[in-house]
């Protein structure tokens, strides 16, 4: 065999490596290393002369591998390896060696730099040296898109997405879309009617040809990989043919069960077969089968006998549908915090203790009071209001650890709407300071503090009881520096934003990784903010943090490019760097089939086979192994062990 | 003997998260002893006991293994079967009487630069009184 023909690129980065790497000492010093034949520096390697220098070099020394000394391989890898292309190699014959990110810039000493800069070069040399020639893995792509969530952020990317002319399933577990967004009375810093604006995106939704709308469904499986998913969804049955049903709302009356209203978030009741809310897409009414008794016929059927359509059915079943497509949105949204966990603030114990949700619903022209806003307990106006930010956010020892961002806008909305309302009443915002970062939102604050007479103290609320019909709040003024007493009509909490429920049962089937606060994980913070860290997945809206509507609407349109990417390529390229089987060494033993996250390895005749369209490379088979008969091309035992003796100076 | 020992230290780091968070060390100009050498894998999970065996026999002083945090694994799971191998292998490596100070596992995300460079402070600094590693050193 050929020896190999080693080129080695040492970049100066300015004086960003040279500063303190001697980086001629390592051009010399890896001059002499075995197997390489070609070894330069240079001022900017990634720069167009620079690459130029690499193509030059491959040519005029008959290159056959390269290694290029420089920055982190995150961010020029496939500059390098694109350059090795142009001069006719195969691109897996390039690798990076870091030597800024984890060496220079962390090493102000020359001589210790200098001699980490020779040992990390080497040990990537040893890896070049048994680079097999690889190419990307073609497969081909499904064009269709699977949207779960039916909120604000999951319609967004439906209609982005189907627009683009591709085909959308949209999952929504609840019976209508239109999420939390459907639920709020008036949107900061505008005050357009939430359901205005919302609305006709809806009825779009519900019209567009290339969507299949899944309502009251949920994802309970999905196998596959990018470009080629396959879902199975089920469909939970609501005892009603939409197609049938009219509307006429002769059910409700004669249903003789009464549930708390989800919508309503509690403030009202339900009968057991409803519409969520009149807008309700789609405009059909639903039977929940966890109240009604109907399902016994004997014991009731009332609502069937009054429909003149006859589209109530009870024997109705849940439904499997299986879907194939290429890419996954989710948009799953948020929940609020659970109100047990928020005992010293009496909510969930005291009636007149509420949520920011129960206050939009209170505030609605909708809702269960006709937009009159008053107390659940006599049903009185509140004139003394006591609205409490971060209860639950920003609290790492009791709560939650992080800010859930929207708090501070839509209290000063609700303050500003009771203030609408009520002229002659008083609201107070117990506040730990005021972020209002965004277009309009600070002048919306200071319209609230300066035109309304919103009343802001700054400091926590300390306790929340019953007194009499009052509900007293013991609070403290910190700039003030003093105690606060209010004998408040009702306390409205700014509850901190949760993953919405069912998010960890969701990312298991998914297969896509949580943050430490449960919220959908970013493939990077800065430059991935809408890809997850599993190809052709996407997160939008509130499941990856909370945010607020134009965020998540933005994410939203984000993820749907970045899907609109993918179901626009005719073929997908996988990488290369999978697991291949000795076929001499295999026994079959199956410990790599279980260890293997992505069911990419089987049993055929005995040995063990890798499908190396489902394969990620993570190697976990090969360090299961017991025979080493499996491992990851281009990251070997050999190619490791010859890299820990070069790392060691051997 | 009046230079400090200097320990040879081989650093398997993780692509997704343990490489990233040095990335970011260097990005922050944290500084930390250069000992290091990092040898960047793709998961935790496919460091085989072996490479921790070749790095100790090669003559290293200490071996790091550096993953995503436990529920964080770019690769689903990884992390945790390295977790559960390099259990085992620490056992084993008492039992043949290598000081266990001389081998580490730590959980660096790609957002704890700081972690990492206190990560390696804290390894150098526990090497340094074991002196040179000579018990499984070939030749040694």
């Amino acid at each position: 065999m050929k020896k190999k023909r080693i080129g080695v690129f040492i970049c100066h980065c300015g004086t960003n490596i040279a500063g303190t790497v001697d980086v001629k000492k390592v051009a010399e010093a890896l001059s002499k290393h075995d197997g390489v034949v070609h070894s330069e520096d240079y001022v900017y390697m990634c720069s167009d002369p620079g690459q130029k220098r690499i193509v030059e070099a491959i040519k005029e020394n008959d290159l056959d591998k390269v290694v290029v000394s420089c920055c982190s391989p995150n961010l020029h890898e496939s500059t390098f390896r694109n350059a090795v292309k142009e001069a006719d190699k195969n691109a897996f014959q390039c690798e990076i060696a870091n030597i800024r990110e984890q060496c220079s810039w962390v090493h102000p000493n020359m001589e210790e730099g200098t001699d980490k800069a020779i040992k990390i070069t080497k040990t990537v040399v040893e890896k070049v040296k048994h680079n097999e020639e690889l190419e990307p893995i073609s497969v081909p792509v499904t064009r269709r898109a699977l949207v779960i969530g039916g909120g604000i952020s999951g319609i967004q990317a439906a209609l982005d997405i189907a627009n683009s002319g591709h085909e959308v399933i949209l999952v929504e577990k609840s019976p209508s879309i239109g999420g939390h967004m459907i639920q709020l009375s008036e949107t900061f810093p505008t005050l357009d009617c939430s359901q205005c604006i919302l609305t006709p995106k809806m009825v779009e939704v519900s019209k567009h040809e290339k969507i299949k709308l899944l309502t009251y469904s949920e994802v309970q499986e999905v196998s596959g990989y990018v470009g080629n998913f396959k879902a199975k969804i089920l469909k939970k049955p609501t005892y009603v043919d939409p197609d049938l049903c009219t509307l006429c709302d002769e059910c409700t009356k004669v249903c003789p069960v009464v549930v708390e209203s989800e919508f309503e978030l509690g403030l009202t009741g339900r009968r057991a077969i409803y519409i969520p809310f009149p807008q309700a897409i789609p405009a059909t009414y639903i039977l929940d089968d966890t109240g009604c008794p109907g399902l016994l016929p004997i014991a009731c059927g009332k609502c069937a006998d009054v429909c003149d359509p006859g589209a109530i059915d009870f024997d109705q079943k849940p439904e499997i549908v299986e879907e194939e497509i290429g890419v996954i949105v989710v948009a799953t949204g948020y929940d609020l915090y659970d109100k047990t966990n928020m005992g010293e603030y009496g909510y969930g114990k005291i009636p007149d203790v509420m949520d920011g949700l129960q206050f939009e619903r209170l505030c609605s022209a909708s809702g269960p009071t006709n937009g009159k806003i008053i107390r659940p307990s006599d049903l009185k106006e509140p004139k003394e209001l006591v609205f409490i930010q971060c209860a639950g956010s920003r609290d790492p020892e009791l709560h939650c650890a992080y800010c859930s961002k929207i708090c501070c806008m839509y209290t000063s909305k609700h303050a500003m709407l009771y203030k609408h309302h009520v002229h002659d009443g008083q609201a107070y915002v117990f506040y730990i300071d005021i972020r209002s970062g965004g277009k309009g939102y600070e002048e919306f604050v200071q319209r609230t503090v300066e035109n309304d007479g919103v009343l802001y103290l700054r400091g926590k609320v300390s306790k929340v009881f019953q007194d009499g019909d009052k509900v007293k709040v013991w609070g403290v003024d910190t700039l003030a520096g003093k105690d606060i007493e209010i004998d408040a009509d009702l306390v409205v909490l700014a509850m901190a934003m949760r993953p919405s429920e069912g998010t960890e049962k969701l990312a298991k089937i998914l297969k896509m990784s949580l943050d430490k606060d449960g919220f959908f994980s970013e493939a990077h913070p800065k430059l991935k903010p809408v890809e997850s860290v599993s190809a052709g997945m996407f997160i939008a809206g509130a499941a990856q943090a909370p945010k607020d509507i134009p965020e998540a609407v933005a994410q939203a349109s984000g993820a749907a490019a970045k899907a609109i990417g993918i179901l626009s390529q005719e073929r997908l390229y996988h990488s290369p760097m999978v697991a291949k089987v000795n076929k001499h060494l295999c026994t079959g033993c199956r410990m790599c089939v279980d260890v293997c996250a992505y069911d990419a390895i089987s049993i055929k005749d005995g040995i063990a086979e890798v499908n190396e369209v489902l394969c990620e490379g993570c190697g976990t088979c090969s360090a299961t192994c017991l025979r080493a008969a499996i491992s990851v091309k281009n990251s070997t035992p050999y190619q490791v062990h010859e890299m820990i003796n070069a790392s060691l100076g051997g | 003997m009046t230079e400090e020992f200097e320990p040879k230290i081989v650093a398997f780091l993780c692509k997704w998260c343990s490489s990233a968070g040095s990335d970011l060390a260097g990005v922050s100009r944290m500084e930390y002893p250069s000992n290091v050498i990092p040898i960047q894998v793709l998961c935790s999970g496919s460091v085989s006991p072996l490479y921790i065996l070749s790095a100790f026999n090669k003559g290293a002083d200490g071996v790091l293994v550096s993953g995503c945090h436990p529920g964080d694994c770019h690769y689903i799971k990884g992390n945790y079967y390295s977790r559960r191998r390099i259990a085992l292998l620490k056992e084993l490596l008492n039992f043949i009487g290598l000081e266990p100070e001389r081998f580490k596992m730590s959980w660096v995300s790609a957002a704890e630069g700081t972690k990492y460079t206190e990560v390696i402070k804290e390894f150098v600094d526990e090497l340094k009184p074991l002196g040179a590693q000579t018990k499984l050193r070939r030749n040694g």
